[in-house]
């Protein structure tokens, strides 16, 4: 469970406060979405998360704990990140780049060993990205890149994921792909917290929602309770309809 | 390939002919003896460790700032030496070890400047903030050369300084060798141990941070690492152009890009190349070629064509 409480932060040379009192609780082994519009503060709250970003006042735990009192490894074993800026720089190999996964669990000098690669390889397995294993990935399309970064999420084996925008940019083949490996994720005991502006993603994916904007949690639950018409609308200041489609929600504005 | 071109080196010089020196005088030939022994092998060891430093720092800085272009004066490092050396030519006179001090000197305040404007720049990554402070502080050390050369004695001051900042290994001695041995040694074997660790502070910070790592403290100490190797060979050799800028290019695309063995590789390939190109410097024409002349020139070619060749 991640547990926020009482999160005060702003940017620095910024006078306006982004998170004045922000509150919340992520369930355990949840798909959770963060919706909102752009400028909500989405990625900020992954950071502070993560501890990219250290908040003015409140605190924040993971499984009970403060965050604060694990180590950097420890939170390498705990928190898996997939960021919206992750460019794969030069040209590594599929494997060598997969291979970064297991750095929480080697010491600082050391080198990874045949267990690791075969973890690796094992993450490249289960994305269907076997084939790949030997490519550079400067030769990978958009959509590859992408499974690329869960693969090396994966071979991590973090008990709790964060995803900044895990599908911006992809087509609809790609997204679905990356949609059901989180999917397989949160069904092996993962939670998963991606954040979105695309309400239909949370519609088809997650089973517990947070809508923010402007740096407050407008709501917060489980996806029947939260993802309505009316909260949509206020998340968005425009008037957003939620449908039913043959059991499936569906977003008008 | 370094101890091959170590070998060859030995041998590369203008004694007894110009351009090579049979092996068998080497059994044979007292002067050629001494000649080796004591001018040849602390050039050879210091060409070596100019090589390897300039290379191995590159290959950090390429990767720590994301951008190929990078080399290891980047950080006010190479300027600030210049400008040491300079300084210390035209105000104090100063020739040899007062030269090397100098530029070590300036060479480590061009660091300390840069880290220095970087916490103070309001704007953009830890990255960022460093690379903006390194172009600054270059530049003002960079005037502060400008300035120098232009009121340096023509006809004294001023060739010894063109001759410095185009790079030489020209009458390096033991002493010079040895001194800067036990900070480039460790230095490199630091790089060499945190290879691998080398390519996740190559990733943006959330990732980096995602995988257990300390970023800005991480970076920061493979950073000093390279600073410091860079400053004592500088400081004995001159600005050498090109080696810390297209090594770690060659090393990636003949290994690839994991650090494992591309930093290895710069390393060995670093060497290797400015021996050889010492080597042409003293052997080819019957006055001193500057060292860094030759880097630019060989270098340039070279990468140019393999850039040009097929991809392996």
């Amino acid at each position: 469970m991640i547990t926020l409480s009482g999160i005060r932060f702003s940017y620095d040379g910024r006078e306006q406060t982004l998170f004045k009192d922000l509150s919340l609780e992520i369930p355990a082994g949840s798909m959770t979405a963060i919706l909102g519009p752009n400028g909500a503060g989405k990625s900020t709250l992954l950071h502070l998360v993560l501890g990219l970003l250290k908040p003015h006042a409140g605190t924040i735990r993971l499984d009970q704990r403060r965050r604060h009192s694990y180590s950097r490894r420890e939170l390498g074993r705990l928190v898996g990140m997939v960021s919206q800026t992750d460019v794969i720089p030069f040209s590594f190999t599929v494997l060598e780049y997969v291979l970064l996964g297991r750095a929480p669990y080697l010491n600082v000098l050391a080198l990874p060993g045949e267990e690791d690669v075969r973890i690796a390889e094992w993450a490249l397995e289960r994305l269907g990205l076997t084939d790949m294993a030997r490519r550079t990935t400067d030769t990978l399309s958009g959509g590859e890149q992408q499974l690329v970064l869960l693969a090396r999420a994966l071979a991590q084996q973090p008990r709790i994921l964060l995803l900044d925008e895990p599908t911006a940019h992809l087509d609809l083949g790609n997204k679905g792909r990356v949609l059901r490996i989180m999917e397989q994720m949160v069904a092996d005991g993962v939670t998963a917290v991606f954040t979105t502006h695309e309400p239909d993603l949370v519609a088809a994916a997650a089973d517990y929602v947070v809508l923010m904007r402007a740096g407050q949690t407008l709501a917060a639950g489980a996806l029947a309770d939260v993802f309505t018409s009316e909260n949509l609308s206020r998340t968005y200041d425009v008037p957003v309809t939620v449908a039913h489609v043959d059991g499936r929600r569906v977003v008008l504005s | 390939m370094l101890l091959l071109s170590i070998g060859l080196a030995v041998f590369a010089g203008r004694y007894p002919a110009p351009y090579w020196m049979p092996p068998r005088l080497l059994l044979e030939d007292t002067l050629a003896q001494r000649l080796v022994l004591n001018l040849r092998l602390p050039r050879i060891l210091v060409a070596t460790l100019l090589g390897m430093s300039l290379a191995g720092a590159g290959t950090v800085m390429q990767m720590i700032f994301h951008n190929p272009l990078v080399e290891p004066g980047f950080l006010g490092v190479s300027q600030g030496a210049a400008f040491g050396a300079a300084l210390s030519i035209v105000a104090l006179n100063a020739s040899g070890v007062g030269i090397q001090l100098a530029a070590a000197f300036f060479g480590c305040l061009g660091l300390a400047l840069s880290v220095l404007l970087a916490t103070r720049i309001r704007y953009g990554g830890w990255t960022l903030r460093l690379v903006l402070a390194g172009i600054a502080v270059s530049a003002l050390f960079a005037a502060g050369v400008g300035m120098l050369k232009y009121v340096a004695d023509p006809l004294t001051q001023l060739p010894e300084l063109v001759f410095w900042m185009l790079g030489a290994l020209w009458g390096v001695t033991w002493h010079e060798a040895l001194s800067i041995l036990p900070v480039t040694v460790l230095a490199l074997a630091w790089l060499w141990l945190m290879r691998w660790r080398l390519n996740l502070l190559a990733l943006d910070d959330a990732t980096a941070l995602s995988l257990g790592t300390a970023p800005a403290r991480e970076r920061l100490a493979l950073l000093a690492a390279s600073v410091a190797a860079t400053a004592v060979v500088v400081a004995v050799a001159g600005v050498v152009a090109w080696v810390g800028l297209i090594v770690p290019h060659l090393a990636r695309r003949l290994l690839g890009a994991d650090a494992r063995y591309a930093l290895p590789g710069a390393l060995l390939l670093g060497g290797a190349f400015t021996v050889l190109c010492d080597s042409v410097a003293r052997a080819a024409l019957s006055g001193e070629i500057p060292l860094g002349i030759l880097t630019s020139l060989i270098g340039a070619v070279a990468f140019s064509v393999l850039m040009m060749a097929r991809q392996p």
